[in-house]
């Protein structure tokens, strides 16, 4: 440990070039953790493989079954990276110290949100991208072909990956320690999968689980997408007779508000042990 | 004014009194140490000036701010707590590592969280970790996560600087030059509150220590006069003509000694004379609280 006086770098970071490089460094760690990377991008795309391969039929009027299962794992694939991912990394953070750290400095709280935003958004992007690919690749998937359609993606992927972040960062308060977060979170994510339609056509479950499926997030959200990949005509076939894109954004944007007030009231920085 | 003033501090969870009554001051630019056993309201003490407790009672003024500012709602949103938390460095203990970032990387994203930051290389080399500056914090030892954690602490430079129990898992060497740490910052006018276990580390660092027990600030003092260890008597040990150990208790010693120096006729076997240690002291001030 050696002494030497050195002039202090005068300057402060301003507000927005500091959330960028909390989320330069979240990224960083994400991707330097090779587990975390296979899982949370190679899956997906792993699980279109065993169902592209499972289900070779149509759903009707000559779309493959593959058309409609993207949709389910797009919005699976949004949800893990903002929901299930935040839900559980926060508690084990809090935990760690890590958010006591934080504390202790004079960051300002709102950028270890923007931080766990722009990691979410990178590996929502990434994740999603490579999922494209593969089916497309792979099982012939259709993409959107007129710019509304991409419009409508874009919006819908937004809000909900911005619903299930807040989602995320509300229910990281609810498990109590960082070891019973996976255990509180993941029932709760694999229950919505399957009364979503992420695996299943929604419309063949029974009707109770529809409506069950229809006040949370990943049925809208999932909803919204089927409105992108599958022909118009498929609208029929939904429960209300159409896609029915206003309620999808907003009952989307509903969830937005109630998570952002559950994050603004609820969320604990430091565990019980902290006082 | 005062760096740190506190006034009939109590904190207690639900039935358990922590802190029952704690007045507190220290000057700017001192070393103040704390001691005291676990459970005897320490860290709730600190933790109360470090703005990460809230207390039930009392008057706290930490660089002429209330802590409990820092813990509004609005946390760092309001001027005054960033501003307040600018000047305050904090080492806690078992706080979280970034495992997957590299040490340099750790200390250049904390440096840009304070306007005035020290040039992260410098910090590194100062607490030691120059050349693992490149190393993933997941493979630094116990000791050297530890050097990190005050590397974070004064990266900003802080006015004030919290160390809760800061060389735990330090080899002795290492503990050496992190107390030549402490005296450079002391030595560049920081004021410092350590808590720590180890009796020698207060003793060498501190101008003055004070012991907590069951919740009260019992004793604040020099480490040198704590307890009137200064004045306390003397054992005087010698081995006698048979081989068996003596020993004598006395304001005197030097008497003794003279004494003992004729019956013997020069050299007197195995003589030792010592006054209480620190830690006796401390001791003994514990045990009587207890």
């Amino acid at each position: 440990m050696t002494t030497s006086v050195t002039p202090a770098t005068e300057r402060r970071a301003g507000a927005l070039e500091l959330g960028f490089a909390q989320g330069g460094l979240e990224v960083r760690q994400f991707l330097r953790s090779r587990e975390q990377v296979m899982f949370t991008l190679a899956f997906p795309a792993i699980m279109i493989l065993v169902f592209g391969s499972i289900f070779k039929g149509t759903i009707g009027e000559g779309v493959k079954f593959t058309q409609y299962f993207v949709t389910g794992m797009i919005g699976t694939g949004l949800m893990t990276a903002g929901f299930q991912a935040l839900a559980i990394q926060i508690p084990m953070e809090r935990d760690r110290g890590v958010l006591k750290r934080f504390l202790g400095t004079p960051m300002p709280k709102w950028v270890y949100f923007a931080g766990k935003v722009l990691m979410v958004a990178f590996i929502a992007l990434l994740e999603t991208v490579i999922l494209l690919a593969v089916s497309s690749l792979l099982f012939g998937l259709k993409l959107p072909s007129t710019p509304e359609k991409w419009l409508t993606f874009l919006w819908v992927s937004l809000l909900g990956i911005t619903a299930c972040t807040l989602c995320g960062v509300a229910f990281s308060s609810v498990a109590r320690t960082g070891r019973s977060a996976p255990a509180v979170v993941t029932p709760v994510a694999l229950i919505l999968q399957f009364i979503s339609g992420v695996f299943f056509v929604f419309t063949s479950l029974p009707v109770w689980m529809q409506n069950v499926a229809s006040l949370f997030p990943l049925k809208w959200l999932c909803q919204g997408l089927r409105s992108v990949f599958l022909p118009a005509s498929f609208g029929a076939h939904e429960p209300g007779g159409s896609f029915n894109l206003p309620m999808v954004g907003l009952v989307l944007g509903l969830w937005c508000v109630l998570a952002l007030a559950l994050c603004l009231t609820t969320f604990k920085w430091t565990t019980k042990r902290d006082g | 004014m005062d760096a740190i003033r506190v006034r009939g501090l109590r904190k207690a969870y639900g039935e358990t009194v922590a802190v029952a009554g704690v007045d507190l001051d220290v000057s700017h630019g001192e070393v103040f140490a704390l001691l005291g056993p676990n459970g005897a309201g320490k860290t709730t003490t600190v933790e109360v000036l470090e703005g990460y407790r809230r207390r039930d009672q009392g008057e706290v003024s930490v660089l002429g701010v209330d802590p409990a500012t820092a813990q509004g709602r609005r946390g760092t949103g309001d001027p005054v707590a960033k501003r307040w938390r600018e000047r305050v460095g904090i080492v806690l203990q078992g706080t979280g590592e970034f495992d997957e970032l590299t040490v340099g990387e750790v200390v250049r994203h904390f440096a840009r969280f304070y306007p005035a930051a020290d040039d992260p290389a410098t910090v590194i080399e100062r607490v030691g970790l120059a050349e693992k500056a490149t190393a993933r914090t997941h493979t630094l030892s116990g000791g050297q996560k530890r050097r990190l954690d005050v590397a974070l602490g004064i990266i900003g430079r802080p006015d004030l600087l919290f160390l809760d129990e800061p060389t735990t898992g330090f080899d002795p060497e290492a503990r050496r030059e992190f107390w030549q740490l402490i005296r450079d910052l002391q030595a560049g006018g920081t004021t410092i509150v350590l808590t720590t276990h180890y009796l020698e580390e207060a003793e060498a660092l501190a101008d003055r220590v004070g012991v907590i027990a069951k919740g009260k600030l019992i004793a604040v003092d020099t480490p040198r006069s704590l307890g009137r260890r200064d004045s306390a008597l003397a054992t005087v040990s010698w081995r006698t003509a048979e081989g068996a150990w003596e020993r004598t208790r006395s304001a005197t010693p030097t008497a003794v000694v003279a004494d003992l120096a004729a019956r013997f006729s020069g050299e007197v076997p195995g003589l030792t004379v010592t006054r209480p240690t620190l830690e006796d002291i401390y001791l003994e001030m514990i045990g009587g609280a207890a």
